[in-house]
């Protein structure tokens, strides 16, 4: 194909919003507070590492002015006394300085470890709280990037503020030796520095700019790579390969690219460096020696200094480091506080009722209105009542509102106006623990998760007997299929429930609901993707399993529809008509001239033109 | 397209590895493999590694002009002014060597990045195609998280593996090698103190990188668990709120959670004792050169400024010393990581076609399947057993069964999503696995039963299968799935981005985008794979209706439980536990009186007024 050389107009690998890699600013203090408020229940850890730190530096200071003693007391001079107290003071501050660096890095990480896995928790913690509405709207991905890269910089930042301590202290310890040594060769030594402070002004901006694509070109590539491992089975089906690997090659050369910038960007300061060092030691020595010459210093100071010069550059290299490193944390950081701050739209009340097994199971809703929008409503003015042991079906077409009104009976969201009532209270007083133990759901969309048969089918029930599992698995039709498993219950389910077929996940999901033995059961198509006979076999297992529950259905298939009490025809968010199937039939309504035309809205009642 | 295909044929890192018969095992292999990718720049490297020994070399002359420098300080017998001057050209000499050393080593790094980040090019290309090579069979046995993890984390600790492994070792080997060799030239038993650390450090350093590599297995095992039940629970959230099940799922994440925290705090212990203890070791070995060296110094055999020059030495050791730990870290790494890494790239997709395979021949379009049988990999009991049929251009096969009876496996089979195990499936007399993937997949769409929708506009999610479509296909394609109007009435039109799993979309409009995308490939062979469940039958039969006209072309096979819509179908097949048990077209099916005709009188009831009511 003639085209193929030129890059396809309608297509893209992955996703990404440039926004959210955006460079916080170095300090926030709104965000440092909050995190502060995970590192102060280890403040006393933090204060031990922080002394340690200013140890582990004084050593580091002390070293060159030992060896300065030695060479001019000492060795210089022929004493050997005075060598050997000095190399006894060395060996001292060398042990001081094992023991330092060993607390310092040792309780720098492992409370930076502990921090890290305590936001972890209260994040995750937050978001089983937070509203459905918010769920709705965010992209697991997101929140898994918060939970796991977010999370992970800000560990890096807590070890590298610390060590950042170090580098500070370090830096004017050295200053203040070298000018305590001598000051004139102090002064002249630090001259050099405000040379390097003017090239950094011009190197800081655009630096920045060279990391920041790095990063957010690094974000982009590996945003298009989850993709292409979750949407894996539909590429291949689609033929895609060879056009996304183009496309993302595109994306990994852009990143390699962007790499290579910021390498160069990184690597311009250090022959600077360098260089500045080489001045700086040049000075010592043309001064310096000059002096010790003319018997005004003593030699073992010069050694000093060119010891100090040394690791002088040191820490104003890793402290440009640390600049981007507490950059990138800050805007992690307030990524992170974002999601602690999501609000908690949906929460119990201070005196909030639990229901308990005796409250009886109805389901009221009066004149409900409520919309995801609270500008469009889904759900306009909707009541009926379900009476304790009696099964309603409710039916109408795709987008009416059926699944949206099964999600306010367990209070996903709040209604905005009228009220939704279980066992005779409104959901907004009772406790949603309790309201969710009342309510056993079947959801359109089946779920599993990783583990067992069993554990899926048991789920939240964790008292629950292999008996009552393999019942309720019977009772959905699904212990046959189960015994066939390599480990019967005991099989592993991969990603999802990947290894079984969709109607047998329904049926898992179904099995499920049947466990959690609530007094309300509620069906969303629950077996859409099930063969009317297993359906059938279900619907007579559930009659004696609802005998005195109550169950709110939802389905299509007229076998259903038909056993229910009542029937409730919702037509764009409006209840158009409810009554038993004969009375519906005989009002001649909807419902009637749907079921008469077979309209295929019950689907299954056949065209009959045929 | 063959142009691309062409150019992406062979995965870079591959190449660089080198024939198979040459693949590593263990570590050193690893190690090696990856350095063997890293020579694909071979200029790159050599002016990496020339570099450093230059750096070096320049670093180890330090020492020596400052000791001279000492020394000149020391010349009693000099003149003021003739000492200055002699001060004066070493402080030059020194201050060049300075600047050039920071020449060199910031192309010793630079080129060390480079090189690093080309590994990671390279390995990410690698990485994404061999992602999307691998069949559906490997796909349902590994979690995707794992996956993202081997493809993110894992490939850094490989591409890292140049600069902060090799170089750095280089660098290290360098220093110690050449300066070991001028302090022993200098004064062997003050040398031999200088260098007394060296043994202890590279002890503790081998058993440090056996430590961390075993740790770092493990720990990456169970953040996997982590990270799982965090997406889960994330991804399930509507099943864990209608259970109230959030004191259970926070149980499952702290168990996971204090597992992996308590090995990553073990792994910092061990990190940290390592570090101190070299350190210290280094230190202890700068004492005694002070010690060793006084005396001598007080004896008259060495200068002050040999002794000065000693510990200048010891001083630019003190650095990469204390990085030995990341150096030690950086090898344990990158053989754990690359032998994980490696052995994903080198796994053998079954699913693939023999070299030089022909392009599929269409010519009357008839798909046959002779004695199909198919057992899932890795599993024992058939899902498929001894299914035969054919179908012809222009018919319709209609598959109906329980649930796992094997309607999902069996279309699954005609794209070679899986592959049979028993019998054989040809398309106009051309067994699939004879003729090449790609013509293969373009003949035959199957419409999923699970939608997975990229989070891009509606637009290029129906052009998905053919990028280079023209808006005219697109919105033929989505006026024939009855999408185009839905679309036409959103704010963005087909602009509207949909959501990771089409998060904003309903389950029938995703269902209508999955089709629609599946009619742009405009294939010989459609399969719906009950994928109308989340329609209201009108609109189903209206999209049934314009899959009629265009039926004529190609073969078309559809799954559902809505027996409505089956009824055009030419044939059905009714499947049970994996074999045809009833087969025919609508009427002769019900007049069989099987289990078709169970099924149709239980949906339409047997009392209601079917048939006659007109
Ligand atoms: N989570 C949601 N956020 C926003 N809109 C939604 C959400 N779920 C459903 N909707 C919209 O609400 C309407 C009713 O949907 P739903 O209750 O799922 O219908 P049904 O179950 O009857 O098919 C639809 O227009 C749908 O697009
Ligand atoms: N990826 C898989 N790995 C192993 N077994 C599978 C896999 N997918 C389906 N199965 C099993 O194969 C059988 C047939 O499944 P499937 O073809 O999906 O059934 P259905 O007729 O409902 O579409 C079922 O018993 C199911 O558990
Ligand atoms: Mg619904
Ligand atoms: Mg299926």
């Amino acid at each position: 194909m003639a085209t193929s050389h030129q890059r396809p107009p309608r297509a893209t690998v992955g996703s990404h919003r440039v926004e959210e890699e955006m460079f916080g600013r170095v300090f926030d203090g709104r965000v440092v507070r909050r995190i502060w408020a995970f590192v102060s229940p280890y403040r006393l850890k933090v204060a031990i590492a922080v002394i340690a730190v200013l140890v582990f530096t004084g050593t580091q200071v002390v070293i060159p002015l030992i060896i300065r003693d030695a060479i001019d007391n000492g060795i210089v001079t022929g004493g050997e006394a005075a060598l050997t107290r000095a190399v006894l003071l060395f060996a001292l501050v060398i042990l001081i300085n094992f023991g330092a660096s060993f607390v310092q890095e040792n309780v720098v990480g492992q409370t930076a470890e502990n921090v890290l896995f305590d936001i972890r928790e209260a994040m995750f913690s937050h978001l089983q709280r937070v509203s459905m509405s918010f769920m709705d709207k965010t992209e697991v991905g997101r929140l898994m990037s918060r939970l796991q890269g977010d999370v992970n910089s800000m560990q890096e930042f807590l070890e590298t503020s610390v060590l950042s301590v170090g580098d500070i202290v370090l830096l004017f310890g050295i200053v203040a030796s070298m000018l305590w040594l001598d000051v004139r060769l102090g002064l002249l030594t630090i001259s050099v520095l405000p040379i390097l402070f003017l090239v950094r002004v011009f190197w800081l901006p655009r630096a920045r700019k060279a990391f920041m694509a790095a990063h957010e070109a690094n974000s982009v590539a590996n945003g298009a790579l989850a993709e292409a491992i979750h949407g894996v089975r539909a590429v291949q089906n689609m033929n895609r390969e060879d056009v996304n690997l183009a496309l993302y090659t595109e994306k990994a050369e852009t990143n390699l690219q962007a790499h290579l910038t910021a390498a160069r960007y990184a690597q311009v300061m250090v022959p600077i460096v360098d260089t500045l060092t080489g001045l700086a030691m040049a000075f010592v020595i043309v001064v310096g020696g000059s002096m010790v010459l003319g018997q005004t210093l003593e030699v073992g100071v010069m050694v000093a200094f060119l010891f100090y010069i040394q690791r002088f550059f040191d820490p104003i290299r890793s402290l440009t480091m640390q600049y981007s490193v507490m950059q990138r944390a800050m805007a992690s950081g307030q990524r992170l506080t974002e999601v602690l701050d999501i609000e908690v739209t949906i929460r119990d009340k201070e005196d909030a009722f639990a229901l308990t097994r005796d409250t009886e199971g109805s389901i009221e809703f009066r004149g409900v209105t409520f919309g995801y929008d609270p500008a469009h409503p889904v759900l306009k003015d909707v009541t009926f009542r379900v009476n304790p042991g009696e099964t309603v079906a409710i039916v109408g077409p795709t987008g009416s509102g059926k699944s949206s009104a099964m999600a306010l009976v367990n209070r996903f969201y709040d209604v905005q106006q009228g009220q939704v009532l279980v066992g005779g209270h409104d959901v907004r007083d009772v406790t949603q623990r309790s309201l969710g133990r009342h309510i056993a759901m079947v959801l359109q969309e089946p779920y599993l998760f990783t583990g067992t048969v069993f554990e899926n089918i048991r789920y939240n029930v964790v008292d629950a007997s292999e008996e009552d599992v393999v019942n309720a698995a019977k009772a959905v039709g699904a212990h046959d299929f189960i015994a066939a498993l390599p480990e019967g219950y005991g099989t592993l389910l991969g990603e999802r429930g990947g290894s079984l077929s969709l109607g047998q996940r329904q049926l898992l999901s179904f099995a499920r609901a049947l466990v959690a033995d609530a007094q309300i059961l509620v069906l969303d198509e629950a077996t859409a993707s099930v063969d009317s006979y297993t359906e059938m076999k279900i619907q007579t297992a559930l009659k004696r399993l609802l005998q005195d529950r109550t169950g709110l259905v939802i389905a299509h298939r007229l076998a259903t529809i038909r056993n229910a009490d009542r029937i409730i025809v919702l037509r764009d968010g409006q209840i158009v008509e409810q009554g038993t199937h004969d009375e519906l039939i005989a009002q001649g309504g909807l419902y009637a001239g749907l079921y008469r035309m077979n309209h295929t809205s019950f689907d299954d009642a056949l065209d009959t033109g045929l | 397209m063959t142009a691309l295909s062409q150019q992406n044929s062979s995965p870079a890192g591959d190449r660089a590895a080198g024939p198979r018969s040459i693949r590593p095992h263990g570590s050193a292999g690893t190690l090696l493999r990856i350095t063997r990718i890293a020579f694909q720049k071979p200029w790159w490297v050599a002016i990496a590694f020339a570099s450093t020994l230059v750096a070096a070399t320049l670093q180890l002359m330090i020492p020596i002009i400052l000791g001279t420098a000492v020394d000149q300080t020391q010349d009693a017998l000099a003149a003021v002014d003739g000492g200055r001057g002699a001060l004066l050209k070493t402080a030059a000499l020194l201050f060049v060597m300075a600047a050039l050393r920071g020449v060199f080593t910031t192309l010793q790094n630079y080129y060390a990045e480079a090189v690093g980040h080309t590994v990671g090019y390279q390995l990410r290309r690698a990485y994404y195609a061999k992602v999307q090579e691998l069949d559906f069979s490997f796909h349902d046995k590994v979690h995707s998280g794992d996956l993202i993890t081997l493809g993110m984390l894992d490939l850094e600790g490989v591409r890292m593996f140049f600069s902060t492994g090799i170089v750095r070792l280089l660098l290290l080997s360098t220093l110690i090698g050449v300066g070991g060799y001028i302090l022993i030239g200098t004064d062997p038993v003050l040398a031999l103190a200088a260098l007394s650390f060296v043994p202890f450090v590279g002890w503790r350093s081998s058993v440090t990188r056996l430590r961390l590599r075993a740790t770092w297995l493990r720990l990456q095992e169970r953040l996997s668990v982590l990270s799982r039940v965090m997406e889960e629970n994330l991804a399930g959230i509507r099943v864990v709120r209608a259970f109230a099940a959030q004191s259970l799922e926070m149980e499952k994440f702290r168990t996971a959670s204090l597992s992996a925290l308590e090995l990553a705090r073990e792994r910092v212990g061990i990190r940290v004792r390592n570090t101190s203890a070299m350190t210290f070791s280094f230190f202890a070995a700068m004492g005694l050169v002070l010690w060793i060296g006084g005396h001598k110094v007080i004896a008259g055999e060495i200068s002050v400024g040999t002794l000065a020059s000693f510990l200048t030495f010891m001083t630019i050791l003190q650095m990469p010393v204390r990085q030995l730990g990341m150096l030690v870290n950086s090898f344990a790494r990158a053989s754990t990581c690359g032998s994980r890494l490696f052995d994903f790239l080198d796994f053998e997709v079954p699913i693939r076609e023999v070299p030089g395979a022909p392009a599929l021949v269409l010519s009357e379009g008839r798909l046959r399947f002779e004695d199909v049988s198919f057992t899932y990999p890795g599993t024992e009991r058939p899902v498929l057993r001894d299914v035969s049929f054919e179908a012809r251009r222009g018919e319709t096969i209609g598959l109906v069964g329980p649930p796992g009876s094997g309607k999902s496996s069996l279309v699954h089979l005609i794209p070679r999503f899986y592959d049979v195990t028993g019998g054989r499936i040809t398309i106009d007399g051309q067994d699939i696995r004879d003729i090449s993937l790609r013509s293969l997949r373009q003949a035959v769409a199957v419409v999923q039963q699970d939608v997975f929708l990229f989070t891009t506009t509606l637009e290029n999610n129906i052009a998905y299968a053919n990028p280079w479509a023209r808006e005219k296909q697109v919105e033929r394609a989505s006026e024939s799935a009855r999408l185009h109007d839905y679309i036409l009435n959103l704010p963005g039109g087909y602009r509207t981005v949909v959501g990771e799993r089409g998060v904003s979309l309903s389950g029938g409009q995703r269902q209508r985008v999955s089709i629609a995308r599946t009619l742009m490939l405009d294939p010989s062979i459609l399969v719906f794979d009950d994928s109308t469940t989340a329609l209201d039958a009108n609109t189903e039969r209206s999209i049934r209706k314009s899959m009629r006209e265009n039926a004529a072309n190609r073969v078309t096979v559809i799954i559902a439980h809505r027996l409505s819509s089956l009824m055009d179908a030419d044939r059905i097949l009714v499947l049970d536990d994996g074999r045809i048990v009833e087969e025919g077209s609508h009427a002769e099916l019900l007049a069989l009186c099987g289990r078709y005709r169970a099924l149709h009188d239980l949906q339409v009831g047997n009392d209601a007024p079917t048939g006659g009511t007109r």
